[in-house]
């Protein structure tokens, strides 16, 4: 049969022209204001400089954040990938009834707005949320224990946005193990423990590593749970961007702080596709 | 025109479950339809609406302010007039200012905004969003307080962009089960750096005038003339040590104060009134020298300015802007020299009665926006830490 190479690009076309339309022109506008100048009134300057950039890394307050974002962003991957691989061995191991269901309870957070869900945290932990109130009330202590408006409170927000990203992805990549390979295992003599050190979870890793690479790329872009949940000085870099860009209407420097993530982010999915493969994103995507 | 196609795609994907019409032509119908209701119902259908002749929009607070807006003055225009009424809700005046610049032209998807502080009518005047009203189409404005016009009119040369709606403060609440108001009084902006109320204080994190204009008050300078801002600075960097949030809307405000989250912080006086109003043990206090702003309804570039004046002097009648005012919890801008009101507007936080606003402090345009870029970057390295 001939094989008909347009094809492919015709099938497509629509989603190519919908990233070309909704992605690139925008980032390319977002690049060409890094470099434009911001007049007192709030006018934008055609400009050719790099003036933006050079502010930004002028002292330590700018990378500092970034740097902070970077270290939130990994610890609250360390804690999805922890929480996340029990629950998505779990679906792999069990053979109830019950398993689409408890799939879809992993879903169920996606049906209630992302901002609703972050501000219900206040009423849970607040000084007179439900928590405080029960320990108050049962006496075991005498006054509330402050949860909230902390760096601990913006990583739980954080974990609770992100965790079902992290179990979908090991999940998939679980599923796609043949189960009887960790009972070849313990047929030679390993321990159930020793199947999954030496078979499963390595067979798991690009599920992981996907998993991972997504938590952590979303952590850097989101500012919600460190308005609402954080304290002073829990800002993260996307908070900076959305005071630069709403608060001063100051767009240059929004958007040179926006390319400077960006080009963070483009580097670690660069490392991460050399060495994990990208194809495992778009395999756990297609598959979730 | 939405409910008439879902009702025409329901009748053909009825047809297609009955086997009437082939799989090709219900997914070309479904197609069309959806292109069609996207059009009209999605941005482009808001736009088409805010260019009709007879229908306008107008962004606001959302709320109980577009509430009372919407009960008080659009419904009764639209009823009057046939005129219909978008309204719409902003989350903020700078997010506000951003969408305006953003649209295309700048400024042309919008028609009327109901805006605060003086600061921003400067703004929005030099980034030529304005225009100039034809006050004689305003009769209602003569009721309006002089000083308020009077204002505007310095930044625009003499004309207005904008009609002045009401005032209010940015004053400061505590909580009256924490802090006796003999307390409050003694204190007065210095209750915001009181160290003894340590992890209890809140800010608005998203204005560095507001924070500013305590710190002047707290270090003993006029706001409008800070000439220690090193004093300034000092002062916002030990606060920082006793805070416990910095807020960022006015929900979130009235939250943290509602739950005993915090005992004290800046406040609009609006917000104390309806906490107040809810049964809250929260108090109010306007120490000398408190934070004043105006808001007005600024008509934006581009609109119909006949829809636009006829829409402003309907919501100018007294009846019209004390009802909002009841609603919002916010006096009028109409002088109570003129226009009699009644007794709960009187007792609202900020009310004049004398209609000439003296000793009320308004910031001073020109100063904040000069510094605007500077000061807002030194304030969120105060709040970062840094």
């Amino acid at each position: 049969m001939k094989e008909k190479p347009w094809k492919p690009w015709l099938l497509l076309s629509p989603s190519l022209t919908a990233v070309f339309l909704l992605l690139v022109i925008p980032v390319c506008f977002v690049v060409v204001y890094s470099f434009w100048l911001r007049a007192p009134s709030g006018q934008d300057i055609p400009a050719f400089q790099f003036g933006n950039y050079a502010k930004f890394f002028a002292d330590f307050f700018y990378p500092v954040i970034l740097l902070n974002t970077i270290r939130v962003a990994l610890e609250t991957v360390f804690i999805c990938l922890i929480m996340g691989y029990i629950p998505a061995y779990f679906f792999y191991r069990t053979e109830s009834r019950l398993k689409p269901f408890l799939m879809i309870l992993v879903m169920l957070p996606f049906w209630i707005s992302f901002i609703i869900r972050t501000l219900s945290w206040i009423n849970i932990l607040g000084d007179s949320g439900l928590i405080n109130h029960l320990l108050l009330k049962s006496g075991l202590i005498s006054s509330p224990i402050p949860m909230l408006y902390n760096e601990g409170a913006v990583i739980m927000g954080l974990i609770q946005y992100l965790l079902p990203f992290m179990i979908l992805n090991i999940y998939v990549s679980l599923d796609g193990i043949d189960k009887s390979l960790a009972e070849a295992a313990k047929s030679l003599g390993c321990t159930e423990w020793q199947a999954f050190r030496e078979v499963t979870l390595p067979l798991s890793m690009p599920g992981v590593s996907a998993g991972c690479l997504l938590v952590f790329v979303l952590t850097c872009g989101t500012y919600l749970p460190p308005m609402i949940l954080g304290g002073p000085g829990n800002e993260m870099i996307a908070n900076l961007i959305f005071k630069r860009v709403i608060g001063t209407l100051d767009w240059p420097f929004g958007s040179a702080i926006s390319v400077i993530l960006l080009l963070l982010l483009v580097i670690i999915v660069y490392t991460y596709n050399r060495y994990m493969g990208i194809n495992q994103i778009f395999k756990s995507l297609s598959k979730g | 025109m939405g409910e008439e196609l879902k009702k025409r795609l329901d009748d053909v994907y009825q047809n297609y479950l009955e086997g009437n019409i082939t799989r090709r032509d219900f997914v070309k119908f479904a197609g069309i339809a959806g292109a069609a209701l996207g059009l009209a119902g999605g941005p482009f259908g808001l736009m088409g609406n805010a260019f009709a002749s007879k229908s306008i929009t107008c962004h606001s607070w959302g709320g109980t302010t577009s509430e009372a807006l919407r009960k008080f003055a659009f419904d009764p225009f639209t009823k009057a007039t046939g005129i219909e009424v978008i309204d719409a809700a902003f989350t903020g005046m700078d997010a506000f200012l951003t969408q305006v610049k953003a649209s295309i032209p700048p400024g042309g998807e919008f028609n009327i905004a109901h805006l605060s502080a003086v600061y921003d009518y400067a703004r929005y005047t030099d980034l030529d969003f304005g225009v100039v009203l034809d006050e004689s189409k305003i009769p209602n404005l003569k009721n309006v307080m002089t000083k308020m016009t009077d204002t505007l009119r310095g930044i625009t040369n003499g004309t207005l962009s904008a009609v002045p709606y009401d005032l209010g403060q940015t004053g400061i609440a505590y909580n009256t089960n924490e802090i006796s108001k003999a307390d409050a009084e003694k204190l007065g902006a210095s209750l915001l750096y009181e160290k003894s109320l340590k992890g209890k204080l809140g800010s608005w994190g998203g204005d560095f005038r507001t924070n500013m204009w305590y710190a002047a008050l707290h270090t003993g300078q006029s706001p409008n003339n800070i000439t220690d801002i090193d004093a300034i600075w000092k002062v916002l960097t030990e606060q920082r040590s006793l805070m416990k949030k910095y807020w960022a809307s006015g929900s979130e405000l009235m939250s943290l104060l509602a739950n005993g989250e915090i005992f004290a912080t800046v406040a609009w006086s609006g917000r104390v009134a309806a906490l107040q109003d809810q049964g809250h043990p929260i108090g109010y206090l306007a120490p000398d020298g408190t934070y004043s702003w105006m808001e007005y309804m600024y008509v934006l570039k581009g609109t119909d300015l006949d829809v636009a004046q006829q829409l402003l002097n309907f919501m100018l009648e007294p009846d019209a802007a004390i009802a909002v005012a009841q609603g919002q919890k916010y006096p009028p801008a109409l002088d109570p020299t003129k226009v009699e009101m009644p007794d709960d507007v009187k007792k609202l936080p900020a009310f004049d009665p004398t209609g000439k606003l003296n000793g009320y402090l308004f910031a001073d345009p020109a100063y904040w926006n000069k510094h605007q870029i500077e000061w807002a970057e030194k304030w969120d390295r105060i709040i970062a830490g840094a």
